[in-house]
Formats: C-alpha cells, structure tokens, sequence
C-alpha cells in the first residue's frame, strides 16, 4: 500500500455510478441516505443493531466478485465497491420482498391507524408489486391484544422485522416481548400475565414500520394527513428530549421523539411521550380563581389581578416568597425573576422544593454533556437518584454507552437501580454516607483504599482501578431522607478526580432554566450572584433571601406575607410533609399560578392564576447539559390561561413597574444583554440548533465547600430511611394523563429480606413505618437491592406520602418498622 | 412458585456453571423441566428465567422455536408417526390412521388418561426402515399395525421399560464435574485470543515465507 492510499480516510463507492465519498466502517444504507439514494427499509433502524431481517433493502453490490444481491444494512462500505439500487435485479428482489411481506398482511389500512405514515404502505407504492398474486387464507389473530396498559399489538399486521423486540431487549433492557414460536407461526407476544411493562414501551409504536403496534392515547384520533407539528422539547423531565408535537383541530394528540444526537436519539420515556394528556385533561384551569368562604370560585382576571396586587403591595420584600419556577420557559422565568428580585425586591426565589441541590453544586462545579458522559472508554459515576425513574432518555443514553461503547460506569446509590445489573461497580453506602464512600473512592485512586459508609475497602479499590479516562459524575439527590449536603460533599470530594465533569441529574422539566435565570436565593439570571448586580433590574436585594425550606419555616411563624406558588405544589413534593402543610397554613395569601390544581392549591390557595402549558407557549427549555432549545407554540391555552411571562408583566405593571417585556423574543434579547453565558443564544443560533439545541457554558457561581456536617449512626432497632422516586407516582401531571395514571404502584415499604427475620415479618405484611415526625402504613416489599438496614419507601406514591415521615433539618432519617 | 425440586435445582445451578454466560444454559434448562413433570410449564419458565437472568419472555421465545419443547400438557408416551415421503409410500399414513383408531384420538391430540399424544411428524431421518415412528423420540421401525398394537399394549402394560416417560432425553445423566468444563470465559472476558486463531496465523505465516 502506498503512503497516500494510507491517508485516506473514506471509502470510494460507486453508487448508480457515481462516485461517492463514504465512512471506513458505514453500513451501505446510511452512506447511500446521506448521498441521496433512499434505499427502502423495515427493519434496519439507525440507533439499533443490524440484524437483516426484513430484506427489504438488497441491493445489487459489486466488490469485486460480480454483482449480487446483498443486504445493504449489513454491509459495510468497501473501497472499489459497486452499487446498483435501480438495476433489474434490485427491483425485481425489492418487487419480490415486498410481495412476500404482504403475504399474510391484513391491507386493512383503512381501519389502521398507521394509515398514510406507514413505511409499508408507502414503500409498497413505490417499489412494490401493483397487485398479490396470493389467494389463500391469510393469518388469523385476534386483534388487537393489549400487551401493556399502553401498547397494543396487532399481530395479523406485523411483518416481523424485530424493531420493537430489538428496542426492548437492546435498548431499554426490559426484554418482555419477544418472537414466539416459528416459521409461519412466529409472532411478537409477551409471557403469559407479564405485560410490556416497560417505562419506554412507547418507542416501540414510533418506531414499528407498520401498524402493528398502536398507542393507547392515540388510537383513532387523527389521521396523519390532518395532523400538524412542530419540533419542539419535552417538559416532564429536564433531559430535554426532543419531540414533535402533533395536533390537530387545536389539541396535541401526539409526541414523537426527534433524533437529536446529543440529547435523546429519537427515544422518550413513556412519560415524556404520554404526558401531553395532562394538558388536554378536563381539569386543566381555565380562569382564575379565589378563595370566598374557604372555596376556590372561578372569577375574572381584573379583579384576580387586582387581588394579587394588593397582597402584594407595600409588603416587606423580606416577608414575599416565590416556592417553584421549573415548569416555566426560561423567558417566563426570567419575568417572573425580574418581577420578584426587581420590581417586589425579595431574594425569597427557589425553584427547587427542598428536594433539589444547591446553586453551588450545580453550577458551580465543571459540567459535563451527555455525550461527554457517553463517550466510549470513559467512567461515569452515579451519585443520584436512579436514570431509569427519574430521567428516562438520559438512561437510554448511559445504557447504550455502557453496553455498547465500554463505558465503565461505577454506582455510588443507596439502592440497587435500573443500571446496576450493567453497571461495573454497585457500591451501595449507608444512606446519608456516600460522601465518605466518595471520598474513599478517591482515597483509593491514589492508592488508600479503605472501610467506608458499609462498603468494603476491596469493593472500594476494585472501583478504583477500573476507572479509565476522564470521569463524569452524575450528580443528583438518590434521597431526600438524606440532606443535599451529604450530596454535595460527595460532589466535592469526586471534583478532585482528574479531569472530572459533572452532569445533573435534578429532575423537573426546566430547573436548570430557572437556574440559569437567577430562581433561586442568591442568584441572579446568568448564572452570577447577587453581588454581581443586574443592570436590566430597577433594583437587586442586598441580602440573600431563604430557599423553601426556610421561605415554609418563615410562613409557618407566620413571617411570610405572600407566598407565590409558581407551578409548584409542595404538600406533595417538600420533603418534609409536615413542615409543607404548617408552611402553606402560615402563609398569609397564598398566590398560586398554575395549570392544573394540586394539592397545595386545592387546600390553600388563595387566588389562582391559570397558566398556559408547554404546548402552548412559545419559548425555549435548558436542559440538565445547560442546552437551550425551543419550545414551540402548538395549540392556544383553554380557556383564558396565560403564558407565565404575561402574568408576571401584567403584575409589574399594575405594581407600577414596566418589566419591558412583550414577547419571548424580546425577553431572550434582554436575556442575551443581561446574562454574559446567554451572549451565544441569538435567534439565528436558536434557528441553526433545531434540532440539537444550543449548547451554553460557563458560570461565575464558585464551587461549593464542605458542610462539615456528619451523620449520626443509627441505633440497633431503626432502620435508615431511602424516600426515592419512581417514574409513576401520584403527580398531578401524571395523574392527569389517563392512560398512565393507574401505573403509580401504591406505597410499598422495601426491605432486603435478611431485615425481615431481625424484624419478625414477612412480605405482604402491612406494616407501621415510625419515624421521630410521623408515621405511616404500607405492605412490605423484599428485595436483596435493598442493602440490609435500609427502608426503601417511594416517594409521593398513591397511599401514603414518605414526606410525612421525613424532618427537613435532619441529615438522615432513621425509621421503625413494626407490625400494623 | 419455585418449581424444580431441589435435586434438579442442584442439576440446574451445575448446567449453569458450566457456561461463561448464564442464558446460554437456556435450551439444557428447559429440557431439565420437561423432563421434572413432561412439558414445560409457566412456572418452570418464571423460574428458568430467575436462574438464567433473563425474562420469561425470552425463556418461552426461545423455547417455542423447538418443536420438542411442549408448552401444553402431553401424554407420558409421544407417538411420532412418521408420514414423509418414503414412510408416506410403505404405509405411514395407514399406520397414522391404525394409532388414531386404536387410541381414539386424532393426530396432535392426547387420550384421556394421559398416557398417549400422537403427532404427525416429517422426515425422522430413518427412510430405509419405514414406515417408522418414534415414541418418545425412540425409534420403532418397519411397523405393522400389529406392531403398532402390540407396541401400545406394551406400553400401557409397563413392559416398555426401554422407553422413559416423556421429557426425559437420556437414562444418564451425564455430570462434569467442577473443574472438569472446558473453561471457556465469555468474549469479553477472554484475556487471550482463541488457540485456534494462532494456529490459523501461524499457518498463514508458513504459507507466506
């Protein structure tokens, strides 16, 4: 070989010939796409392995042996490679397959919902036989079987070409369909009375190339044709995945995911996908609403207006609060921001609800992207809640880098979690010790490996050692029985690895939003501190305000004078029920602003603003990397709902301040002058990041330093309290969803088995969960990743909150557990 | 809603021991069920799949590609008859209707005792003794319907000693002891490359110089 041939780094084709310029190592069916020529396909799906299943893509290939009909999804490109996709030959195999494929297809199209978006209606008019020669009987079954409460399976229609069993099995790891059978009785199906219970069974209807799969929200609501879309961002976690939201006669019947190669590779949760339910949901607020003789009465926005007004005007800023913001786009954060720190003057601002991490934490340590994360041949570390729960995409992502592309992932999580049977190193620490367990990780780099919080130092050292390249922490609360100190001194002690960046794992939909523009206490938009000031702002308070906790501390001594409830509903979600429900009791008028009615509204709001949905605003997300994308305007809101910046101008105004804004455009200007990180963020940028979103970094908050605090051991009795979180809980947005609201599991306390003989008691055993703030009842669960001494309780579950039982100010929890 | 006994359970945990990844023991595993109670039931798979770290979907996926796993209940006797084409010309479909008649039940069925299922099976790969047919995947050949008769007979009468209940493969269980396996480690485990690898190189080598 030559010196320049060693050079080169494509491969030379000849597709339909033409000379093309290919990838060493591409499949012939991706470099012939990115060329031009669309080869038909079923089953090759670009984020999936190859198997060759559907046949549909032969084409005739040359390399060197004479032409011959090869499948082109398994096949790489080779130099000197020949390729007929318009020969005789092809059309006839094309012409051939396709006759075949419909052999015991059904063509009952008009009675399909995949009508007029289906690949083999479409590629059977363009490359397929006009008729079927084919005059038997065809496959009979009963159609369509529910193989989840969600998906519904259509096996006379399905064509076998193993997308969704590739999907589950691959991808998400919940191998629950699979072939059954053979020859010409193969089908897709579940075991008998194990459903498709997969948190991402979704994917599987998106990506099915006929109509065999079918969703449950969508089932005969529209037909392709009359649908319209926009590409858009997912709101239900902070991942950001990218959708197209479809709709029709102004309501969102649909979300599809969008191939972003940095975010979400086309896939959703379930949660993200269904979740658009909610908004179309009967309960949704549609005008405004007071509180007359302790019932909330539907009013006009004058005098709702007029009402906040007063409780707002001529308050001591110090006695204002402002609990929530995560929902919001970052414009109308940034209003709401304006109108509190610049125009009310109160730093009492936080997104978070107590269950979330200090400033610090997240923005002021070195981030990591998610594909940074991904990389091949480099280390995650998991301090944080469980992927596959909390952040679905991100999971699908980390699982398909550790599986696939040798990234070594160590777990440092109070329980056993969704990637623990691929992850290299589970290392489970005493709640409210991973901090030690970190530090000892570190230690055990350099060469000092030690006990720590339970593990041992051999497990700690394996760890150690099989860490390679640069490390990204995913950093989030596992807990919230345990303090975010705990959390945040594991981020310290892991900052000292070399080269380490870290990717949040806080959960709600826009919280990084609401960070970057300045909802939380000390903040202000643009990630820098009070001190830096905002020339944008009238004026900046000096002090730096309470985050919720304290902002629920001050109201329940009765020293807040208004609390705005932006999107937020604490009874549920404080991780401290009882200090929530003194909190809101204490307050003086309670503002909430909201799209649906939760908890906390519904028992003590004094004034309810209707607020419009993500579907129904324009205005960007940022997601957990710090990536802007947008958030497009689909449907109008119902009712008289309004956007959240609307909202927050039209206060400033009868307040008697002017927030200058009046239009997110115009708001993402003032965001681009104001904040130095935003400067990148113009609507050319936003225009040319579509898809991928727009990337902003950098930060002038400092790095957190060590609280110092230790936790306490627990006596011999109790047992250390886990409160996590699980996909489906009793949310009100997802209780708002009517295929997914029946999929929260009710409350269950879990234990490994060994603490059941200490303890006396047995699985299905109602028990009393006592802790030095409440108490509950819930059955006992047994599970060995569980580690022994810990109680695993989920958190905000259908039955009884875990939040009852947990004191805010405490590091840990520590819970007893007796027979009912 | 374990459902080996604790002797084939212990049979399981050694098939399992001697894989480098614990599904490939699947098909070994699934024989070891049918042959605990003559077909493969729900459970055995819940609990197949427990052992082997997959899903019961997987284990029935890939347990109903064979047709000598039975996911129903079957007689203790499965009678193949054998009506391919050699068989087919020396009467097996006549010795199909003579067993259909004598135990009253159609091909696929099972008569009510339990004791006998009969299937219409293909090619068994004994063409130069038809017509031929197999019970319990033991091979009969040249039948008559005399045979056939007495065959049955024999069974139903306990002299069939050679021919175990269905389910169970071989008389003998063959037992490798631990240490005994081959030692293959899983792909991504091996340290070294095949030694069959180096061979081929080395023989490569040879045919260049």
């Amino acid at each position: 070989m030559t010196a320049v041939e060693n050079e080169k780094s494509t491969v030379t084709v000849t597709l339909n010939g033409v000379e093309i310029e290919a990838n060493p190592g591409e499949l012939l069916i991706d470099a012939a796409e990115r060329h031009g020529t669309y080869i038909p396909r079923f089953c090759y799906h670009s984020r999936m392995k190859s198997v060759g299943m559907c046949r549909m893509c032969l084409v005739e290939v040359d390399s060197g042996r004479g032409p011959a009909l090869q499948p082109s999804c398994m096949i790489p490109v080779g130099e000197g490679m020949t390729v007929d996709t318009e020969s005789e030959a092809t059309k006839k195999a094309q012409d051939g397959v396709l006759e075949f494929l419909l052999i015991n297809h059904p063509l009952d199209c008009p009675v399909c919902d995949k009508g007029g978006e289906c690949p083999l209606q479409d590629q059977t008019v363009a490359f397929g036989p006009g008729e079927s020669r084919f005059v038997e009987e065809k496959r009979h079954y009963e159609k369509p079987i529910p193989i989840s409460d969600t998906v519904y399976l259509d096996r006379e229609r399905c064509i076998l070409c193993d997308r969704c069993t590739r999907f589950a099995d691959d991808v998400a790891g919940d191998t629950l369909i699979h072939f059954m059978d053979r020859g010409n009785s193969t089908q897709v199906n579940t075991f008998p009375d194990e459903p498709f219970a997969s948190y991402f069974s979704g994917n599987t209807v998106q990506i099915c190339p006929v109509g065999a799969l079918t969703a449950k929200p969508y089932r005969f609501k529209a037909r392709p044709w009359d649908l319209e879309e926009t590409i858009s961002t997912a709101w239900i976690d902070s991942v950001g995945s990218r959708v197209t939201i479809q709709s029709s006669r102004n309501q969102v019947l649909r979300l599809l995911g969008v191939d972003a190669d940095s975010v979400n590779w086309g896939w959703l949760s379930d949660k993200e996908r269904f979740g658009f339910e909610a908004l179309n949901s009967e309960d949704r607020l549609t005008a405004p609403m007071v509180r007359v003789d302790g019932r909330l009465e539907a009013t006009g926005w004058a005098p709702a207006l007029a009402a906040a007004t007063d409780a707002l005007r001529d308050v001591d800023p110090a006695r204002i609060g402002v609990i929530g913001g995560a929902r919001l786009t970052n414009e109308s954060q940034y209003a709401w921001t304006k109108l509190a720190k610049g125009v009310l003057g109160t730093d009492n601002v936080d997104a978070q609800l107590g269950d979330g991490l200090p400033v610090e934490a997240v923005l002021g340590l070195p981030r990591a992207t998610i594909n940074q994360a991904c990389t091949p041949g480099r280390t995650v570390i998991l301090v944080g809640p469980d992927p596959k729960e909390d952040l679905g995409a991100l999971f699908l992502r980390l699982r398909h880098a550790v599986v696939n592309d040798g990234t070594t992932l160590i777990e440092l999580t109070p329980t056993r979690t969704g990637l623990s049977t691929i992850a290299a190193h589970s290392l489970h620490p005493k709640p409210g010790e991973v901090d030690l367990l970190a530090a000892a990780l570190v230690d055990a780099v350099s060469g000092d490996a030690h006990d720590a919080a339970g593990v041992p130092a051999n497990a700690i050292a394996a760890a150690a050692a099989s860490i390679s390249g640069p490390v990204t922490v995913v950093l989030g609360r596992a807990s919230v029985a345990e303090s975010a100190a705990v959390t945040v001194d594991a981020a310290i002690a892991l900052s000292q690895l070399e080269g380490v960046g870290f990717l949040s794992a806080l959960r709600r939909g826009n919280v990084h939003g609401a960070l970057d523009m300045g909802m939380a206490p000390g903040l202000l938009p643009g990630r820098v501190p009070l001190r830096a000031g905002c020339d944008a702002f009238d004026q900046v308070p000096t002090e730096v305000g309470m985050d919720t906790i304290a902002m629920l501390e001050a109201a329940a001594s009765g020293d807040l004078d208004v609390l705005v409830l932006l999107g937020s509903d604490p009874l549920s979600d404080v991780p401290d029920a009882d200090l929530a429900e003194r909190g809101l009791a204490g307050a003086g008028t309670v503002i909430a602003v909201e799209m649906l009615p939760n908890a906390s509204t519904l028992t003590h709001a004094d004034l309810v603003l209707p607020a419009a949905a993500p579907t129904e605003v324009d205005g960007t997300f940022t997601n957990l990397e710090g990536r802007v994308s947008v958030a497009e305007q689909k449907v109008t809101p119902p009712g008289t709902a309004r956007a959240d910046w609307m909202i927050a101008a039209e206060l400033a105004l009868r307040l008697g301040a002017d927030l200058g804004v009046e239009s997110p455009e115009s708001i993402r200007a003032e965001i681009a002058v104001v904040s130095p990180v935003h400067a990148k963020l113009t609507e050319t940028a936003l225009a040319d990041g579509r898809v991928e979103g727009v990337l902003i970094s950098g930060s002038s908050i400092e790095a957190p330093t060590a609280s110092g605090s230790t936790t306490p051991a627990n006596d011999a009795y109790s047992l250390r309290l886990v409160a996590a979180r699980r996909m489906y809980d009793n949310g009100t947005m997802l209780q708002a969803s009517a295929s997914s609201a029946g999929l929260a599991a009710s409350v269950k306390v879990t234990l490994n088995p060994t603490d059941f003989e200490k303890l006396g008691l047995d699985a299905g055993t109602v028990v009393k969960v006592i802790s030095g703030r409440g108490e509950l009842m819930a059955p006992l669960a047994a599970d060995f990743g569980v580690p022994a001494g810990s109680a695993m309780i989920p958190t905000n579950a259908p039955g009884s909150n875990v939040n009852t039982l947990i004191d805010a100010s405490a590091s840990v929890t520590d819970v007893r557990v007796e027979r009912a | 809603m374990s459902y080996f006994t604790a002797e084939n359970l212990e049979t399981a945990h050694e098939i399992i021991s001697r894989y480098p990844r614990k599904k490939s023991a699947l098909i070994p595993l699934l024989h070891l069920a049918q042959e605990q109670e003559g077909w493969v039931t729900d459970n055995a798979m819940r609990q197949i799949a427990e052992l082997a770290d997959t899903t019961p979907a997987e284990v029935k996926g890939t347990g109903s590609f064979y047709e000598m796993f039975k996911f129903h209940p079957v007689g203790a006797y499965m009678i193949n008859v054998c009506t391919n084409l050699a068989c087919q010309l020396l009467g097996g479909e006549e010795l199909l209707a003579h067993a259909e008649e004598s135990l009253g039940i159609k091909a696929g069925g099972t008569t009510a005792d339990g004791m006998f299922t009969i299937e219409d099976v293909e090619c068994i790969a004994a063409c130069t003794e038809a017509p031929c047919l197999q019970v319990n995947y033991r091979y009969k050949l040249r039948l008559t319907a005399d045979d056939l008769d007495q065959l049955i007979d024999d069974i139903r009468n306990g002299r069939a000693t050679d021919i175990p209940e269905h389910g169970t493969l071989g008389l003998v269980r063959q037992h490798i002891p631990a240490g005994a396996g081959a030692g293959i480690v899983a792909p991504e485990q091996a340290t070294e490359r095949p030694v069959w690898l180096a061979r081929n190189d080395a023989a490569a080598e040879g045919r260049e110089g």
